[in-house]
């Protein structure tokens, strides 16, 4: 695995990758950390809008859409191979 | 800002202490994620109506129905779907008070099975609270097929809760359901006092505050959780506990002194009020993740192959647009195309039938002006809105119905997101949107979905540029009449979808604008964040869709419809008959509005026609045929070839026309969406700008038009 760390919004689709910090901005945080985005949540982008501007996630079962601006806020370290969803 | 709290919705909440009707009723919230079926069982429970879709934030209103079991009567409140009771919106805030200051009997919460772990998040919060709980997981065949299993025995074990599977589908499966609930009420069961284990720095600050709250009156409220939302301070809640508690308990110096050492803890151990947040969260899910090991096997991801593939098909870079385009020309097409034989029938069915009403009326002797009132005035405007309105209705919303079952929608708002963006609007217009063409009052309660008062504002004001299916058969009519052909046949039916499709497109593209105008002008501000949540697929229930839509959508509007077109029908017959100076008050008045009407292309009689239209857009069309026929022209069967020649025969060019189509989508909005924003927004400014804007839009974009048109000329 590696420590590199890349915003939630850069994972390109298919890629998995473990959730690090969210960056600090008070009003969309407790949301996203709602949403089951904290600290060693393994999630997966899904897919991207075809308009552009929001992707979406496989986080703990669910499939959610976010903002790219959004999901700027979550730092993430990218996974090498595809690990289960459900350990 | 104009929506005040008590603008959007905690009415049904605040009355549900009078809904109790006798002691012995036991209260019953059921809570639940969003999309997790909660509307499908309380249907199920209550045997009401009450409408599912397949997308986040359906509830928006609280729904209230009773049921019985063996031992008790019960009273199930529905409540909006929230991950959590941190409440953000202004819906979740209301499903926050209601579960913890409702003094509810008991709290059923329904958990999607194939997604339980996230669930349980939401789970714990509640059972945190200190209210007697029952889990009911939902959609377990669903999880099967899914590959998912379950152990319900074990989670009921590690949650301290009873736990039950259901099919909310299949009635029966709601048996386990009831006789939990009988339970859990009949031993007065209250769940562990800690669900959550905390950090031990947190637990150690929470409990001196948590020991001084033991000693006072805090009535229902558990002690543990009260301690700890207190120390997180949050601001909404504060208000609320302000309010259930008075000020005795929250301005008590005890209490204050215990929460500054509580605080001083924690600070010395650098747990700010973030830390803490990012504790309480991270420390919740490590107990859902702890719950579930061994409970919940999953052997693939619960992300299924299928979705997968529909999402590749649905949301692609390449098939995304051109689907949509073709799922609403085809939907329009259907309408279109299967809705003329039956229009035909019902018109000519209540012609004949008001012609023998005619005959019998004269046989009895009836005075003249009593046949009029009663056979021109009252029944004519009514058989025509059947006869035009019931068959596209009774066609489109079964098909809206379905894709909304389906999981469709989200999916378009996920497609339509960059535009609303760029709008600084909120991405769950497009959901407000798209239930607007199916009522634009309904898609204004709908903007209740919407989290910031600025984006809600937004969606609301512009809900009505979308044509709802009032307006549908009218602007098919038109088009049909004056820009394909009265021939019929396959052909034409195809011509009048695609040009539908086109006008729609032109619709949305103008709501863009006006929303776009509006967030530059009265409503300046930055998008704020947006979370959508893409459900799993589910075939929808065909029948049930079928039989519900009709009956509770379709009669619904058309009953309004009809309940409005009597007095108008009746107005338009006397303005047609009553003369002062030899001169009817229906030329009087299309008189006194033509000059107004014609520089936008239109002419007196449309004008009025759109202006005794205002309680309902369905009657504007039958309106002025009855107005153009009062002065003596035809009064056979009306088809569209005859209603054409009866048009042409008063003035109408193709310009006018268009210009009857562009005014019927963008002019102020029916009298009872205006209602509604009054209701929602709860500010008179605001609802003015909502007639005002589209009607300024429209008659601009006319006076443009034509202006350009007779330049040409």
């Amino acid at each position: 695995m590696t420590t590199k760390r890349i915003k939630l919004c850069e994972l390109a689709v298919g890629d998995l990758a473990e959730v690090c910090t969210l960056l600090n901005r008070r009003a969309i945080r407790r949301r996203l950390q709602d949403l089951g985005l904290v600290e060693d949540t393994v999630v997966e982008c899904i897919g991207k809008s075809p308009g552009g501007g929001m992707s979406a996630y496989l986080i703990r079962g669910a499939v959610i859409a976010l903002r790219d601006e959004d999901a700027a806020l979550v730092l993430v370290t990218p996974q090498e191979t595809g690990g289960a969803q459900w350990d | 800002m104009g929506l005040t709290a008590s603008s959007v919705g905690s009415r049904a909440i605040d009355s549900h202490s009078m809904l109790r009707r006798n002691p012995n009723e036991r209260v019953i919230a059921l809570a639940g994620n969003p999309n997790v079926g909660k509307s499908t069982i309380f249907n199920a429970l209550t045997g009401m109506h009450q409408h599912t879709g397949n997308w986040a934030g359906k509830t928006v209103t609280n729904a209230a129905g009773r049921f019985h079991t063996k031992q008790n009567d019960y009273l199930l409140v529905d409540i909006p779907g929230t991950y959590s009771l941190f409440a953000h919106s202004p819906e979740e805030e209301v499903a926050r008070n209601f579960i913890c200051f409702g003094e509810v009997d008991a709290v059923v919460i329904v958990c999607d099975a194939s997604r339980i772990e996230r669930n349980l998040h939401l789970v714990l919060q509640i059972i945190e609270c200190g209210i007697p709980v029952v889990v009911c997981v939902n959609l377990m065949d669903e999880a099967r097929r899914k590959k998912i299993s379950l152990d319900l025995d074990l989670l009921s074990k590690r949650l301290g809760v009873p736990v039950v599977g259901s099919v909310a589908k299949k009635k029966r499966t709601l048996k386990h359901l009831c006789e939990a609930l009988d339970t859990a009420i009949g031993t007065k069961q209250t769940p562990s006092k800690a669900p959550i284990p905390y950090p031990d720095v947190i637990e150690r600050a929470l409990a001196i505050p948590e020991e001084i709250l033991d000693s006072m009156p805090i009535g229902n409220l558990e002690s543990r959780w009260l301690a700890l939302r207190l120390l997180d301070c949050d601001c909404s809640l504060r208000k609320e506990l302000k309010a259930y508690l008075g000020s005795t308990v929250l301005d008590d110096n005890r209490l204050a002194a215990a929460l500054a050492e509580a605080h001083e803890i924690l600070s010395e151990h650098a747990v700010n009020r973030e830390v803490l947040q990012d504790l309480l969260v991270s420390s919740a899910l490590a107990e859902t993740k702890k719950i579930c090991r061994d409970a919940v096997v999953c052997k693939d991801s619960s992300y299924s192959k299928l979705d997968r593939r529909l999402d590749w098909i649905f949301t692609g870079k390449r098939t995304a647009y051109p689907i949509m385009l073709l799922l609403l020309a085809f939907i329009f097409w259907l309408t279109v195309s299967a809705s003329n034989v039956p229009s035909e029938w019902l018109s000519k069915g209540g012609f004949w039938l008001l012609e023998k009403l005619a005959i019998a009326l004269r046989a009895i002797d009836t005075p003249i002006w009593l046949q009029g009132i009663l056979i021109d005035g009252i029944l004519r405007v009514p058989i025509w809105v059947i006869s035009v309105m019931l068959p596209p209705m009774a066609i489109f919303f079964p098909l809206f119905t379905l894709l909304e079952d389906a999981g469709y929608l989200p999916r378009v708002a996920y497609n339509l997101d960059r535009p609303f963006h760029r709008c600084n609007a909120c991405g769950k217009q497009a959901l407000t949107m798209c239930m607007g063409f199916g009522c634009n009052a309904a898609g204004v309660v709908g903007c209740r979905i919407i989290d910031s008062p600025r984006e809600r504002l937004l969606a609301i004001l512009t809900n009505s540029f979308v044509p709802c299916n009032g307006r549908f058969p009218a602007l098919i009519a038109v088009l049909t009449m004056f820009c394909i052909g009265v021939s019929g046949g396959m052909l034409s039916s195809l011509s009048s979808a695609f040009l539908l499709t086109l006008l729609i497109l032109f619709a949305v593209l103008i709501t863009f604008a006006a929303t776009k105008l509006l967030s530059v002008s009265l409503l300046k501000g930055e998008a704020s964040s947006f979370t959508l949540e893409l459900p799993s697929f589910r075939a929808p229930q065909v029948g049930k869709v079928l039989v519900r839509s009709i009956f509770d959508r379709t009669v619904f509007v058309l009953g309004r419809a009809i309940a409005v077109a009597v007095p108008a029908g009746l107005a338009i017959w006397l303005l047609a008959n009553v003369t002062v100076g030899d001169v009817t008050l229906l030329s009087h008045a299309a008189s006194f509005l033509d000059p107004l009407a014609r520089p936008m292309g239109l002419d007196g009689v449309i004008l009025l026609a759109f202006i005794l239209g205002f309680p309902a857009n369905e009657i504007v069309i039958p309106l002025m045929l009855m107005a153009y026929q009062s002065n003596g022209v035809l009064t056979e069967i009306p088809s569209l070839a005859t209603t054409k020649e009866l048009l042409v025969a008063n003035g109408w060019t193709w310009t006018t026309a268009v210009c009857v189509l562009v005014f019927f989508l963008f002019h102020w909005p029916c009298s009872t969406t205006l209602l509604t924003i009054k209701k929602e927004t709860g500010s008179l400014k605001w609802t003015l700008v909502a007639a005002i804007l589209p009607t300024l839009i429209g008659a601009t974009m006319c006076i443009i038009f034509t202006a350009i048109v007779n330049f040409m000329a």
